[in-house]
Order: structure tokens, then sequence, then C-alpha cells
């Protein structure tokens, strides 16, 4: 296989890659972070801490 | 994920250190901005001491405000953020302590060393190599602790922020490491073992990623942290931030070239610098709103809480600023701002607007929780207020000046005469320049006012006891940082 080949494939596979990455991320469903997404309130200390009604899952 | 964190106590007095260093730092780095603004408006400022003179002093400002201010902030928010996203304390206190002994150190002998003329050249990084040394010690001691920290979290999952401080942390060791290949040839001097064009594409290749994972990643960190906190809410979209991060971290490192258009650097080079900058508009924009709209339906706190002013204030010159590089790294855009103060201009909507209003935003949300107050709890909330006028103010009319003074310098620079000579003399357009460099001076000074009230209110935060003060809003507690502007102080 020559450089070039290599390269065109490289770039091929660098596409997959990211559209996986899409479609890893928007596969199941709108709340599938939503415990990730509220890990900075998960400590205790603060009065910026959602409350229920406040938080809104994405 | 809602377990409420029992006491295991995270290191709070290397955060506070970090977050002192990081005000300290910002007054004097601006302090010098000031002071060579003014030196550009009254040449007589550059003293009969060369070590004062405009030359000397812009690399110990830059040094100063990126890597003293900025680097202080990243460090220090992301001790911070790491320990409570992971719910874990530090890694190691032995190595905390390092990284802000040395880091310390590195500044102070930037601070010693580039007055006295001790440079590689290479912008951004003019520190010669002992001091390299250091930094590179220094950082892989904050690396371990940082990786360390994570290594040893409760929640299975790494919260998205300390993503953003992984790539910052892991790109500046590399590119550190290869933008600093040089020979010795004595304690104080040393060249660089590539050259030519080769020595340039490496030296952009360091610049712009100094840009895009100092100045951008780490600090999209602090945003993905703070800008929820504040606001009380989660992020707007946490894919998106997955999507966001993969995409700013595998596009910036491509953008480089476009600082060296027209220039010996291979055409086809120039041409993936300039379409991969303008790729990069997606990620960055991306970014900006998935901030922006964590505030949705929440923008009433804007009204009340300075604090969040700053960090919502400074996602929009963040929007801003990525919009006009990818346009000014269009190759017949960057023929008229290339070597104009449009680029100062434009670096500064990134670093008054972006990256310092961050900062100022996190600081004021963390120094207090660090200082045994609520977060976001400082002083005065209403000097908080003055100081985002005076930033906002001030960076307006520092970048609205440039602006003007780099339209001005290249168009007067491009004009020619029917017959094929220059329109205008070059000391024509430094002439020309003047009335925009006071402003810029002026935009600077007010920007540093800001910066000296901080100073004040983050003095009074650390050593007057919280009960008696700034808790007017105690009937409200869902706004501890919501004080009304006035009401404190």
């Amino acid at each position: 296989m020559d450089l070039p080949l290599l390269r065109g494939l490289m770039t091929v596979v660098m596409l997959l890659t990211f559209l996986s990455l899409f479609l890893w991320v928007f596969r199941g469903g709108k709340h599938r972070f939503d415990d990730a997404a509220k890990l900075p309130f998960a400590d205790a200390d603060d009065a910026h801490s959602p409350t229920d009604s406040e938080a809104r899952t994405p | 994920m809602n377990t409420q964190v029992s006491a295991e106590p995270y290191d709070t007095g290397i955060i506070r250190a970090f977050a002192l260093a990081t005000v300290f730092w910002g007054i004097i780095g601006m302090s010098v901005g000031v002071l060579i603004a003014l030196q550009l408006v009254f040449p007589e400022l550059n003293t009969p001491w060369e070590y004062f003179h405009f030359g000397r002093l812009r690399p110990l400002h830059t040094n100063a405000v990126i890597f003293a201010f900025g680097g202080n902030a990243l460090i220090g928010t992301s001790y911070y953020i790491v320990q409570r996203t992971c719910q874990a304390r530090l890694f190691s206190d032995a190595l905390s302590k390092f990284t802000f002994w040395g880091w310390q150190t590195v500044i102070v002998a930037a601070a010693i060393t580039l007055p006295l003329g001790m440079t590689t050249t290479h912008e951004y990084a003019e520190l010669e190599w002992p001091i390299d040394i250091l930094i590179a010690v220094v950082w892989v001691a904050y690396a371990i602790n940082f990786i360390g920290t994570i290594a040893r979290r409760k929640p299975q999952h790494i919260y998205v922020a300390n993503w953003f401080f992984l790539a910052f942390v892991i790109t500046i060791a590399v590119l550190h490491i290869f933008n600093s290949i040089q020979i010795p040839v004595s304690l104080t001097k040393s060249y660089y073992v590539p050259a030519g064009a080769m020595d340039a594409m490496i030296q952009w290749w360091y610049g712009h990623n100094a840009v895009g994972f100092f100045l951008t990643a780490g600090f999209l960190g602090m945003m993905y942290y703070f800008v929820p906190k504040q606001a009380g809410r989660p992020v707007y979209s946490y894919r998106l931030s997955i999507v966001h991060f993969w995409a700013l971290i595998a596009i910036y490192m491509w953008a480089g070239p476009h600082h060296l258009h027209y220039s010996a650097l291979p055409d086809w080079a120039q041409s993936v610098g300039m379409v991969m900058s303008l790729v990069l508009l997606a990620p960055s924009w991306g970014g900006m709103i998935n901030g922006i709209m964590t505030l949705s339906g929440a923008w009433d706190k804007l009204r009340t809480d300075p604090i969040l002013k700053f960090l919502v204030v400074s996602l929009s010159f963040y929007g801003m600023s990525t919009f006009e590089g990818p346009m000014m790294a269009i190759k017949t855009v960057n023929a008229l701002s290339h070597d104009t103060d449009w680029t100062i201009g434009h670096v500064h909507s990134g670093a008054l607007g972006w990256v310092a209003m961050m900062t100022i935003g996190s600081i004021y949300h963390m120094l207090p929780a660090v200082s045994g107050r609520r977060a976001g709890e400082m002083y005065s909330i209403a000097l908080v207020n003055v100081h985002f006028w005076l930033a906002t103010v001030g960076t307006v009319l520092y970048i609205a000046s440039m602006w003007v003074n780099g339209l001005l310098q290249g168009l007067m620079w491009r004009a020619v005469n029917d017959d094929g000579t220059l329109t205008y003399t070059f000391v024509e357009s430094v002439v020309a320049s003047g009335p925009g460099y006071l402003v810029r001076a002026l935009g600077g000074a007010i920007y540093l006012t800001g910066m000296l009230i901080m100073g004040y209110n983050v003095l009074k935060t650390i050593s007057a006891p919280a009960t008696e003060t700034s808790r007017p809003e105690e009937n409200a507690p869902d706004a501890s940082a919501g004080a009304a502007a006035g009401a404190a102080a």
C-alpha cells in the first residue's frame, strides 16, 4: 500500500470515528447523561444546589 | 448520584493559595500591560534603563497574564473542581504544594530574566532553557496529582469539566516539550534545533494550541463547572458537551498555520490552517451556546447576580472572538489584518473578555467556598457588580480602539497611488494610530481598576468573619450570590 492511499484511508477512519462518536452520544434517550450532568451538585456544601423544581433535565 | 457527600475533607488551603496568587499576578500582569500601553502613547516612558523598555516588558506582560494569572487560575480551579466532582481529596498534598511553589518560582524567574533581556525569542515561549526544565517538572507533578485524583474518584463517571482539564494538562505538556527542543550554549542562552519554516511551523503549532488548550480548553473546564454551579442548574446539554469536547480538541490542533499566511510555509499548509480554523467555529459556538443556554429558564438571575454576569458575558466575548478568529484566518482577510492592531484587539477580546472574566467569575464563586463562607459569598457583592461594569467597559474600549487602529493601519499600508507607489509612509500610520492607543490605555486602566477593587474585596473576604457581612439576603436562601447590587458593602 502506498502512502497516498494510507493517507486517504486515514481520513476515512477519522471521519468514521467522529460519526460513531455522534451515534454513541445520541443513542439511548435524552436522559442518559442526567446523572453525569448533576455531578457538580453531588457534594453537600453550598447554597447553589438545585432544588427539585429547579433541576431541569437537559 | 444525589447522595450527599459526608465530610471527606477536601484540600482547601491549596485552592485559596492559588486563588490569591491568581488575583495578585493578575494585578501585576495587567499593571505591566497598562504601562506598556502608555509607552506606546508616551514614548518618553521608555526610560533610559533598558530593563523597562517596551521590548523587554511586553513578553513580561504576556507571560504574567497568561502563565501567572491564567496558570494559577487554571491549576487552582482544576484542583477545586476535580476534588468536588470526583468527591475525593487531591491525590497528594506534597505534590499540591510542589505545584504551587514550583509554579510561583517559574513566574518569579520569568519576572527577573525577561527584563534582563534573556529570551529564546519564541513568542509565548520566551523563557530560557533552565526555566523550561522547571516548567516541565512542575507540569508533570501537576499531571500526576490531577490524574491521581481522578483515579480516586467515587462516582463512576468523569465529569466533562475534568475531560477539558485533562486535555489541557496533557496537550500543554506535549506542546511545551516539543517547542523547547533547544541546544544550550550557556546558562542563559540556547538555540532552537529546528530552523526556518520548520521552526515557524512548530512555534505556531505551539502558539495556537497554547490558545486552544491553555486559554480555551482549560477555561471551558471552568465554564462547565462554575456556570452550572452559579446558575444552580445542570449544563444545558451534556450530550452536546461530549461532542463539543471531541470536536474542539480534534480540530484545534490543525489551526496553527493561520499565523503564517503568505509566509515561507508551504501554501497547502496555510490552506489547511485556514480551513481548520473555519471549521473550529462549530465546536466553539456549540460550547458557547451550551454554556449560555444553561441559564435557560433562569435568566432573571442575571439581573441580580454579578458573578453570573461575569460568567455569561465571558461566554459572549468567547462567542465574539471565536467568530472573529476564523474570519481573520481567511487568507484574504488576514492580508488586511496581519501585523495590525486588529490582532491585538482580537487577542484581548479573548484575554480580557473570555479568559479573565471567566477567571474572575470563578474566583468570586470559589474563593468564599474555601474561606469558610458559602460559594459566591464575597465580602461585598456591590463591589463585584462595580468590578463587572469596569471590566466590561474596559474590554469594550480596548477592543473597539484596536479594531479602528487595525483597519486604519491595514488600509493605509495597502493604499497605492496610480503609479504604484505607496500612498502613505509607515510613520503616517503610526501617527494616525495615536488616538486609538490612548483609548486602549484608558480601557486597560479601567480594567485594572476593577482588578484592584477585586483585590480589596478578596482581602476583606478572607479576613472578615463570614457571619457579619454581606448576608442581607438571609431571607432569600436560594440567592446567596444574588444580593441586589448595592445592598451589600
